[in-house]
């Protein structure tokens, strides 16, 4: 089973939500935790364990033949996100636009754009008892979310058997790598805060994951700051409140350090614990 | 010379708009015809990604000697342009077409 922790809202406690609860539920099961915000993954600060893998992570990028090129302006005219140009008698490549789509270089009535491999990231592998932890992270300098997150998840696929309990923390948002992060997974869990921006992002996110026909459920976290407005948006919308994590303190100060929050404040361990009851639960129903 | 503008509007009143790739119209003054032809840009709001590179291929095949326009392209549409001998002149963003020509005329904008 896949589940998906998302948010409209950056900064709401996806990574906080995620960790804590991937390692509570990893001291009765094998877990595995996938950190898919590529663009700045953070669970790992969160988590040490022992390096099992790390592996460079490439996309391929069309290269210009000018040899065999008859500057038929072919490859412009088919690319969706002009990442090629006919420039007078030269082809230019901005491999940072390319999506990998092959559309170019499949089209080139004489081949010549022939596919090369461009480091785009890196993929680490981590495992803590029954936790095993994947994160992979963009190069400074590459501005594609998707094709890594993508090959990431594949990774895991083909690691880990659909028996096991897969987690990915997601990126922020609702655009391109969100939905990558979220298309396949069985279950999204929305964390969202209790302010006026909180629910404006939350909704964008609802309805996101309602275009994409995935079932959710919401986390409130810093319970106890802004308005009861998300909670009576959930109540108007039948979505489900599956915890409300009080806002304290103590728990900033934990994650300021990297550590851990459940093991050291009561009340953050008993909404995760419902949180783990609604996973186990949905696991049972969906019987997957 | 050709002079290209990157603008919201077709004549000498109109102003000048600061971003390169979305600009909504790219505007050519030839000096010796003294002559406007304007390109109408708007479509580019569309474009999702790789507005400044599509601005640029504009640019190129319109083949003036020298661009006025705002804050100036961002580094593809910079890549593409390099390979013109385009002469590209930044910080007319809040001027008219006619206040930005004659900014440039007495020296006033500043060469990117």
């Amino acid at each position: 089973m896949k589940i998906a922790i998302a948010s409209g809202k950056g900064g709401t406690g996806k990574t906080t939500v995620s960790t804590n609860l991937a390692k509570y539920l990893s001291e009765i099961r094998q877990v595995v935790l996938v950190d898919l915000d590529v663009e700045e993954p953070n669970s790992g600060l969160f988590l040490k364990g022992e390096l099992v893998n790390r592996q460079e992570m490439y996309k391929a990028i069309p290269q210009w033949e000018a040899s065999t090129c008859t500057l038929c302006g072919n490859c412009q005219k088919v690319c969706n996100f002009n990442s090629i140009m006919k420039l007078g008698d030269n082809i230019m490549v901005f491999p940072e636009l390319c999506h990998s789509c092959y559309a170019c270089s499949e089209l080139c009535p004489t081949h010549s754009l022939p596919m090369t491999k461009l480091k785009m990231g890196e993929l680490t592998e981590y495992k803590m008892d029954e936790l095993n932890f994947i994160s992979s992270k963009l190069d400074i300098g590459q501005e594609q979310a998707v094709p890594l997150i993508a090959q990431t998840i594949r990774y895991v696929d083909e690691r880990f058997p659909d028996s096991i309990l897969k987690l990915y923390d997601s990126p922020p948002g609702t655009s391109c790598p969100v939905i990558e992060a979220t298309k396949e997974a069985d279950f999204v869990l929305l964390v969202t805060e209790p302010t006026p921006f909180g629910l404006h992002d939350l909704k964008l996110a609802v309805e996101t994951m309602r275009e994409l026909g995935i079932g959710f459920a919401v986390i409130i976290n810093r319970f106890g700051i802004g308005d009861a407005e998300v909670e009576k948006y959930c109540e108007r919308e039948g979505i489900d409140l599956v915890a409300k994590i009080p806002n304290q303190r103590e728990i900033a100060t934990l994650y300021s350090r990297g550590e851990l929050i459940y093991p050291h404040i009561p009340e953050f361990k008993r909404e995760l614990e419902l949180i783990a009851d609604y996973c186990n639960r949905l696991q049972k129903e969906m019987s997957l | 010379m050709k002079i290209a503008f990157t603008t919201t509007g077709t004549d000498w009143n109109a102003s000048i708009d600061p971003r390169f790739g979305r600009t909504e119209y790219i505007l050519i003054y030839d000096e010796e015809k003294d002559e406007i032809t304007n390109f109408d840009n708007r479509d580019i709001a569309d474009v999702a990604h790789g507005a400044g590179p599509k601005t640029a291929q504009l640019i190129f095949d319109l083949k003036p000697q020298v661009l006025i326009t705002g804050n100036g392209p961002g580094g593809n549409a910079a890549a593409v342009l390099t390979k013109t001998d385009l002469k590209i002149y930044i910080g007319a963003g809040n001027m008219t077409v006619k206040e930005a020509y004659e900014a440039y005329k007495t020296g006033i904008l500043k060469q990117s």
